[in-house]
């Protein structure tokens, strides 16, 4: 890891100030930028610690929904009592990621800004191409070996996933991210790699995420992370879903769903096709796993990670009977 | 303040205040091994994956790996090494580990002594899929796995029954 300057920030304007300044980076949990300082795929010159910063950590649940400071602790986002009855896909996408220890260092903001788990950016001494890392440069991926690659998303610049799994909880309840003042949908803080997969976050030098906010929703009351990976713990995901449900005063006709996906995208994945779908429909199996597959109607694989184009569709459906289920 | 050369940090270790000086660069891991000495946290993989390096900072457990030893100052420590009580009486999940054989190179041991200690005042030992979901975070190259499951429930009752006792 090559060597930077540190310097820890006593306000939200001086980190702001800092943060902009060229070859600085913010650092709060540490979990993604030392990790990937220390894989040379970041090299700060400038290290802007935000974590002594104070009140920017809080946790409020009321009628109106959740707010959630940049600050606050993954484990204490998933443990916390309000979020677990209001949001239960909010706390079952934190405690299904990473581990325990990981939880306690990484924060809602960082968790955010996280980056692809692509092993080929990931590695820039043996894959010096990388469109992400290195603009222009190429893909090592497209051709290589892509089981954990996205297939929906994707473009002929860059096809690596978004590994989070909040961040697919946040977009399914149409959060918003605060940057101080101005304020984005969650859907729209996660961009397409397009021409462009360096940029990932609708974020600009000199912004800050300081919250982000999640409007209460019967869905969201209801609803579920459902996670399948190749390891029962401590794993990212091969396909996930976060799923809400509000039924009819009947209890069996759907009145609102949400539906989004996660480890199958470059960015985390609302599939508003099979939300249309079902809206109004009586709950049962069959209409469920038919509508599940229009989620993947746009998939391209790229080989090995074929499997994830049957795997999303049943995540999916399994995910909208486990929670329509339970009434 | 910044600095691109050394920069002066006191760092609370075990109830102990240390001043040293570092670069910026350097982990809490480093910083306790080889400018303090405190070799009982090993480095695994050195990039989060391990758990190996699992210490406690204002009593929660974090990786020392993945943490500045700058971004440690005001906070207090907790190592391996301050985990016994002063006559050397063991910790209840030390002395679990020993009778429940939870390892066999014992190199993980520190850090999944220090993840269950973490685990068990979370609250999250309740059943055997808890633990091993709760303590998923500690790699066991060995495969101790089976035992390190006994040693942390063996633990949890001993810990919930002195609590009992002491109320």
């Amino acid at each position: 890891m090559r060597d930077f300057s540190y310097l820890r920030a006593n306000s939200i304007d001086a980190a702001r100030q800092a943060a902009a300044l060229p070859g600085a980076m913010l650092l709060a949990g540490g979990t993604t930028l030392i990790d990937l300082a220390k894989c040379g795929v970041t090299e700060p010159e400038t290290v802007v610690d935000i974590t002594h910063l104070n009140g920017l950590d809080g946790i409020t649940v009321d009628d109106r929904g959740a707010t959630i400071g940049a600050l606050a602790r993954m484990s204490s986002v998933a443990d916390h009592a309000d979020i677990k009855s209001r949001f239960p896909a909010v706390s079952e996408a934190l405690w299904q990621a990473a581990s325990a220890q990981l939880r306690n260092m990484a924060t809602i903001g960082g968790n955010l800004m996280q980056r692809t788990r692509c092993p080929y950016f990931r590695d820039p001494a043996n894959f010096p191409a990388c469109n992400k890392r290195t603009p222009g440069s190429g893909c090592s991926a497209i051709g290589g070996v892509t089981r954990g690659h996205a297939v929906l998303g994707t473009s002929e610049a860059c096809i690596a996933t978004y590994p989070g799994d909040l961040a697919t909880a946040l977009v399914a309840f149409d959060a918003t991210v605060h940057l101080g003042d101005r304020q984005v949908a969650a859907d729209d803080f996660f961009l397409l790699p397009g021409t462009t997969p360096d940029r990932e976050h609708a974020i600009e030098p000199g912004e800050m995420i300081t919250a982000i906010s999640i409007p209460a929703s019967a869905a969201a009351g209801r609803s579920t992370y459902l996670k399948v990976r190749d390891r029962q713990s401590y794993e990212f995901a091969a396909a996930s879903a976060a799923v809400g449900i509000e039924f009819e005063a009947d209890g069996r006709t759907i009145r609102d769903l949400r539906v989004a996906l996660g480890g199958v995208a470059t960015k985390p994945w609302r599939a508003r096709a099979v939300e249309e779908a079902l809206k109004g429909k009586v709950l049962e199996a069959d209409t469920v796993k038919q509508a599940s597959l229009l989620a993947i109607e746009a998939a391209v694989d790229h080989g090995a990670n074929h499997y994830k184009i049957e795997l999303a569709p049943r995540v999916i459906a399994r995910a909208i009977l486990k929670v329509g289920e339970t009434a | 303040m910044t600095s691109k050369t050394r920069i002066p940090i006191q760092l609370q270790i075990n109830g102990r205040r240390h001043e040293l000086e570092v670069e910026p660069r350097v982990t809490l891991l480093d910083a306790l091994r080889d400018h303090l000495g405190l070799t009982g946290t090993k480095k695994g993989c050195d990039q989060g994956q391990c758990g190996a390096c699992t210490v406690h900072v204002d009593g929660q457990r974090v990786l020392a790996c993945l943490t500045l030893a700058a971004q440690a100052e005001g906070r207090a420590v907790t190592s391996i090494e301050g985990l016994a009580e002063g006559d050397g009486t063991l910790h209840a999940v030390q002395a679990a580990f020993l009778e429940q054989d939870a390892f066999q190179c014992g190199y993980c041991t520190p850090g999944q002594i220090m993840s269950a200690v973490a685990c068990i005042r979370e609250g999250h030992a309740g059943s055997d899929d808890e633990i091993r979901e709760y303590m998923a975070g500690n790699l066991c190259r060995c495969g101790a796995y089976p035992h390190i499951v006994a040693a942390v429930r063996q633990a949890a009752l001993e810990v919930a029954s002195s609590m009992e006792t002491a109320s």
